[in-house]
């Protein structure tokens, strides 16, 4: 089957993008993480192997292109290493105070959640892009959802 | 608005969870929405946006315009099946393809001022990429048809140069890639009845009426 055209690709899997950019980097960085991520896919595309991943294809190309804007913005390095103070009260806060909660997790921990719970890929997957196994893909984002549950369990997450 | 392609945010093939991480979801058409325009404008910039397009409403339906750097690549009846036609363009142009209505403004205006009966000719720059040899130049030839009139399969014939060739001239209008704008309506059968049309016999009996009105 030949290359769909790109338009689609952007309207399928932009959502699951903008996702995994907005957690690895937060919310204001992910628009420029995902723009970066979009135009590098659009340079490349004409040369992907048509009936490739192209889900795993786009999160890897985000992952790196994420990182990139961080380190450019010259940041402290990820992941985050102290808790952010719990949100005084609401919801509008919700999503950040989680973003920053799952800084806080181990590498592996974090981009298994990032991409199985957020971006909507299966562990198997995962696994490609994390360069580890299945099993170890589901474990990795189990024990990250444990240290989550905890804190929120805690009173440091709404 | 018609769009021919992923209407849905979140046709993926993997649901989206909803768990207690799906967090901010509220706002997030309008920020793809805006990154969208970003990539387009992005895209043309650096010269990766091989084929735009939009789709414009008209008295004879939807009408599906793509262009590439150089033109006016193609103009789609909705008979066609506008998904189809981005396809085909996918596979035998290019698959960096984006809705980017801007590229498209003056085609766009230009069809709507032929439709209100205030433009009788269309200028503007054509790419003739998905036409060749002699199809090509029967339609090089059919802006000579002006408007209002109206030639035979067999006049187009011996202008193009083959008298003989009136069933390739007819097979050149039904694969016209760009209706409407090289008008192909124009070209009826030698005994006055309008003949077959790549819009449909509706669509060329509506364009035939529009110009004999004007």
């Amino acid at each position: 089957m030949p290359l769909e055209p790109f338009e689609r690709v952007v309207a399928r899997y932009g959502p699951a993008v903008l996702r995994v950019c907005t957690a690895v980097v937060g919310p204001v960085d992910a628009e420029d993480a995902w723009s970066e991520t979009f135009l590098a896919a659009l340079r490349a595309y004409p040369r992907l192997e048509p009936g490739s991943n192209v889900e795993a294809w786009l999160v890897t190309i985000a992952r790196r292109k994420a990182i990139d804007v961080h380190r450019a913005r010259s940041r402290a390095p990820l992941p985050v290493e102290e808790l952010p103070l719990p949100p005084a009260s609401g919801t509008e806060d919700d999503g950040r105070s989680l973003r920053e909660a799952l800084k806080t997790l181990p590498d592996k921990q974090r981009r298994a959640i990032a991409y199985h719970h957020l971006a909507g890929l299966p562990y198997a997957e995962v696994a490609v892009i994390l360069g580890n196994s299945e099993a170890a893909a589901r474990r990795a984002a189990a024990d990250g959802m444990k240290t989550l549950r905890a804190l929120h369990q805690a009173g440091d997450l709404p | 608005m018609n769009e021919p392609l992923g209407g849905s945010w979140n046709a993926g093939r993997h649901p989206a969870p909803h768990t207690p991480l799906d967090a901010g979801g509220a706002a997030e058409p309008a920020v793809l929405e805006r990154l969208h325009a970003r990539l387009v404008n992005a895209a043309a910039q650096e010269h990766l946006l091989d084929i735009a397009y939009r789709i414009v409403d008209t008295p004879i339906g939807p009408l599906l315009l793509a262009a590439s750097e150089q033109g006016l690549l193609r103009v789609a009846y909705a008979r066609e099946g506008h998904d189809a036609v981005l396809e085909k363009l996918a596979a035998r142009i290019s698959p960096r393809i984006l809705l980017a209505p801007a590229r498209l403004d003056r085609a766009a205006s230009e069809l709507e001022e032929y439709f209100a009966r205030r433009r009788t000719h269309f200028d503007l720059p054509l790419d003739f990429r998905l036409a060749k040899g002699f199809r090509r130049e029967v339609l090089n030839h059919l802006p000579d048809i002006g408007y209002g009139q109206k030639a035979s399969y067999a006049a187009v014939a011996a202008a193009a140069g083959s008298p003989r060739a009136v069933r390739a001239v007819g097979t050149a209008c039904a694969t016209n890639p760009l209706p409407v704008v090289l008008p192909c309506h124009r070209v009826v059968r030698s005994d006055g009845t309008a003949g077959g049309y790549v819009g449909g016999p509706d669509a060329k009996r509506a364009l035939l009426e529009l110009e004999a009105a004007a």
